[in-house]
């Protein structure tokens, strides 16, 4: 029998500096359910997650368990009872083990020796659940999958009936998501009531019973998901119809933009992290480089754009060596770049919207005059940004902190596509985006294409890299497994080419070490 | 059961801003009220006798003035370091430095030029003085990753021992009687006081003016946006393509040559020679971490938290001699100001809910 049977949201509000975040929020989960959230970023999702977990306080309305209403101040009371909430970025101490982590949070660890009084609780829970851990491993050595399992088995034993995931599929590889996801029907099947933050509607469709959409705040609509599907869903979420399908016109190849010729880097643990690639990117193209996570994509990307040096080879921008320039330098080459880890080094917390809206760019002869920075042309270039990417804040003069994650990453993107540069980097452009900006986005990426830009995109996302890419590069440990035209049948493998078993092109024999 | 949380403020106005910090103030004032009561001495008098002791006579204004000076420049050049996270905490050190560069330039061509000449010359060598031992924590920072908190205050120690070194060796002057000290500084290097003070204007002039002029270096200029960005991100200022180096370097040299002007006006203005590092400065370099936090690390207002701060240092002094209190009483009263000082800024930042009633 599980402590929450029922647990309802009644008439919730919380406004932050005048703006209703949330307004008259009903919802209900029952045991044995998985609830989908669905919303626009900074559509009041994580902030009404935050108020069940104790983090806010709502400005009025009522929580209630089991019809009996009950107060949460803090996460340790919302813990006691019963709910659990698994952070989009995960809130673990790399240098400790994963046993280590587990005793850290939980309520019944005694002083002495820890670790051994509930190493049998956390086996049992693992083998309830179906995870296969070593629990002696450091957390810094696990992937995001793992790691998150770590955070759902602390939230577990803490005796977490309701769970709360945010976004939890935005770092996980296509077989992680699988996995979660049978977790979660596990969980479900026992009975734990689970709410499900998420922007791809197919994963919601997938597994949710019950949708709710948010929009500016408010509950848009309640939905069964066996009674609707996803066009519909996109459609109460955006308050209009979002095409999924782009149209990607022939364009003529043209002249030469990048030349990336066999470079060797160094990744952050000493080890070669890109062996030996090379490439050339055309004008009017975009070009995809597919792979799971941590096969050297970031390192390459960072390479080109001067972040991390080059060991051996050469990187070529419009003809201009540019091997181990400065990222500015770089930077006025024509190269933009959407990092992978954009809210890390895209922006800086503390100052304002418009400070951050010229970061990379403010000693542009636009912008700064001499010493000095031309604040006018610098606030209209940021207002330019927000209307143009619709990003939603109540002025120019914001702290970027008070902004939500995914309109901080649409400031970001909007800054750096903004630029018309001669080739863009994109690192995931479109993760942790909504539909509707998602949509944006690709389009214009394409626009920028059409303009006679290139894009070298990287994702993981294998639909985004289907509809946009001209050309695909797979990258498995540091190597191209193969390049090749996106029409091309030999693409139908392009699992085995991630998973390094099987390379296509000239050279065809595998690399040396390709266990995964 | 009565439950308190908290929750942020983002609608901060000036009005607001000034209520709270005078309110915090106050709240000190009280504190520091049961310690005097503590000690035995009635805690209105002694607390008229502070603000007699320093704003409410005119020889206290004086005296306050003069104390000031020091605490707004190295204070303003403070804002601007702690602004890029770059924790100088060797303002005392760099004034040091500057002293001695300056006391050099003065013996050395004094006698020969004309005031109008040599005293700019002098403050150039002081600004040299106090930046040179400035950046050398911020190369040893960017370019092999020593803590500048460990350096920057070492090399307090450091500077302290070369000056004490060079005023009894190599320039312990002959009319000192075998004291250690250098010899007067030439007449043309001193700088002019108002009469009836102490206050060297020439001094005062440029604390308020490198104050102003830090203010538009940080909100509006390239530089003044990349050592912000440094502050609040140094992962996006790597992204940005910002070289560390050269923000560190000139940033550390402007702070350390703010710190190494105030020298120049301690041993030019007020001593009239190089003495032990302890009369040279009384402390400024340290008190003027509290003035450039007091000014939320905006230079402007470092001119009044420098003034506010010099008023506590000479008041203290009065109410030592008038009403005999140890010397360490207005460490103590320094101490709790700030500390209320910095519970108001949460309170300015933060709205604290108060409930009573149940929970379960």
């Amino acid at each position: 029998m599980k402590k929450i049977q029922r647990l309802e949201m009644v008439d919730i509000c919380k406004s932050f500096h005048g703006v209703h975040a949330n307004k008259d929020i009903n919802l209900t989960v029952n045991s044995g359910e998985i609830l989908g959230l669905l919303g626009e970023n900074g559509a009041g999702k994580t902030t009404l997650m935050n108020i069940l977990y104790g983090l806010y306080q709502p400005d009025g309305g009522q929580i209630r368990i089991n019809g009996k209403p009950i107060k949460i101040s803090n996460p340790v009371e919302s813990i006691s009872h019963g709910i659990g909430m698994v952070h989009q970025h995960f809130m673990l101490v790399q240098n400790h083990s994963i046993i280590e982590n587990i005793a850290l949070g939980y309520k019944d660890t005694p002083f002495f020796f820890p670790k051994i009084k509930i190493r049998e609780r956390v086996k049992e829970f693992s083998r309830q659940f179906d995870f296969r851990m070593d629990l002696n491993q450091k957390v810094w050595q696990l992937s995001a999958g793992e790691q998150q399992r770590v955070e759902i088995i602390k939230a577990l034993l803490n005796g977490a009936d309701l769970l709360i995931l945010d976004e939890p599929t935005s770092v996980l590889t296509p077989q992680e998501i699988r996995e979660l996801i049978d977790i979660l029907r596990r969980m479900k099947a026992d009975g734990h009531s689970i709410i499900f933050i998420s922007h791809k509607l197919d994963e919601i469709m997938d597994i949710c019973d019950r949708v709710t959409v948010l929009q500016k705040g408010q509950i848009v609509g309640n939905a069964d998901t066996k009674d609707m599907d996803k066009q519909g869903l996109a459609r109460m979420m955006v308050g209009r119809d979002v095409s999924f399908k782009v149209d990607r016109e022939k364009l003529e190849k043209g002249s030469q933009v990048l030349s990336v010729e066999d470079i060797h880097v160094t990744g952050d643990k000493g080890l070669p992290a890109v062996k030996g690639v090379s490439f050339n990117l055309y004008k009017n193209e975009i070009f995809g480089i597919a792979g799971v996570a941590g096969n050297g994509q970031r390192e390459l990307a960072e390479a080109i754009t001067g972040i991390r040096k080059i060991d051996t080879g050469s990187i070529r921008v419009n003809g201009q060596n540019i091997t181990n320039m400065s990222p500015r330098k770089i930077y006025d080459y024509g190269v933009s770049h959407v990092p992978e880890e954009r809210i890390r080094f895209g922006i800086a917390p503390g100052l304002f919207l418009y400070d951050n809206a010229i970061l990379k760019q403010h000693h542009l002869k636009k912008f700064s005059k001499r010493y000095f920075l031309k604040y006018n042309q610098v606030k209209n270039h940021a207002k330019t940004i927000i209307s143009d990417f619709k990003v939603s804040t109540h002025s120019i003069n914001n702290q970027i902190r008070n902004l939500s994650g995914g309109n901080i990453q649409k400031l970001i993107l909007g800054r750096e596509i903004s630029e018309q540069p001669d080739l863009l980097v994109a690192s995931h452009p479109t993760y942790g985006l909504d539909v509707g900006a998602t949509e944006f986005l690709r389009q214009h990426l394409l626009q920028l294409r059409r303009q006679g830009s290139t894009v070298l995109l990287f994702s993981e996302d294998l639909e985004e890299i289907f509809e946009l890419c001209d050309r695909v590069a797979v990258i498995f440990a540091g190597e191209l497994m193969g390049i090749l035209e996106a029409d091309d049948q030999r693409l139908c493998d392009i699992g085995l080419m991630m998973a390094g078993s099987k390379r296509v092109g000239d050279n065809t024999h595998l690399p040396e070490n390709n266990q995964v | 059961m009565i439950q308190i949380t908290t929750s942020d403020r983002y609608n901060i106005t000036a009005a607001r801003s000034l209520m709270t910090s005078l309110g915090a103030f106050a709240a000190g004032l009280l504190v520091i009220s049961i310690i005097f009561l503590a000690a035995g001495v009635n805690p209105l008098f002694a607390i008229s006798e502070i603000f007699l002791g320093s704003f409410g006579s005119a020889y206290g204004f004086k005296e306050t003035v003069t104390k000031a000076i020091p605490l707004i420049l190295i204070g303003a050049g403070l804002t601007l370091a702690f602004r890029a996270k770059f924790w100088n905490i060797g303002a005392e050190g760099q004034l040091l430095m500057g002293a001695i560069f300056a006391t050099w330039t003065a013996q050395t061509f004094g006698e020969a030029l004309p005031s109008v000449l040599i005293v700019p010359l002098v403050f150039g060598a002081g600004f040299l003085g106090g930046a040179l031992w400035g950046i050398i924590p911020a190369i040893l920072k960017i370019k092999y990753a020593i803590n500048e908190v460990i350096t920057t205050l070492m090399l307090n120690y450091i500077c302290a021992e070369i000056l004490t070194m060079l005023i009894v060796g190599p320039w312990k002057g002959k009319t000192r009687f075998g004291f250690p000290g250098t010899d007067n500084l030439p007449e043309s290097v001193i700088l002019g006081v108002i009469p009836g003070s102490r206050i060297h204007y020439a001094t005062l002039i440029l604390a308020v003016v490198s104050a102003a002029v830090l203010t538009v270096v940080i909100y509006k200029t390239r530089f003044g946006y990349e050592a912000r960005v440094v502050g609040e991100n140094p992962d996006a200022g790597k992204y940005a393509g910002i070289d560390f180096l050269k923000t560190s370097l000139i940033l550390m040299a402007i702070s350390g040559g703010l710190a190494g002007f105030a020298g120049v006006g301690e041993v030019a203005g007020i001593h009239h020679y190089l003495g032990y590092p302890a009369s040279v400065s009384s402390g400024y370099g340290f008190t003027a971490i509290i003035v450039a936090w007091l000014a939320k690390l905006n230079p402007l207002y470092a001119i009044f938290s420098g003034l506010v701060f010099a008023g506590i240092v000479v008041g203290g002094d009065a109410i030592q001699i008038s009403l005999g209190l140890p010397a360490a009483t207005v460490q103590i009263v320094n101490g709790i100001l700030l500390i209320f000082l910095i519970m108001g800024d949460y309170f300015l930042h933060h709205k604290v809910h108060i409930r009573f009633g149940k929970t379960n």
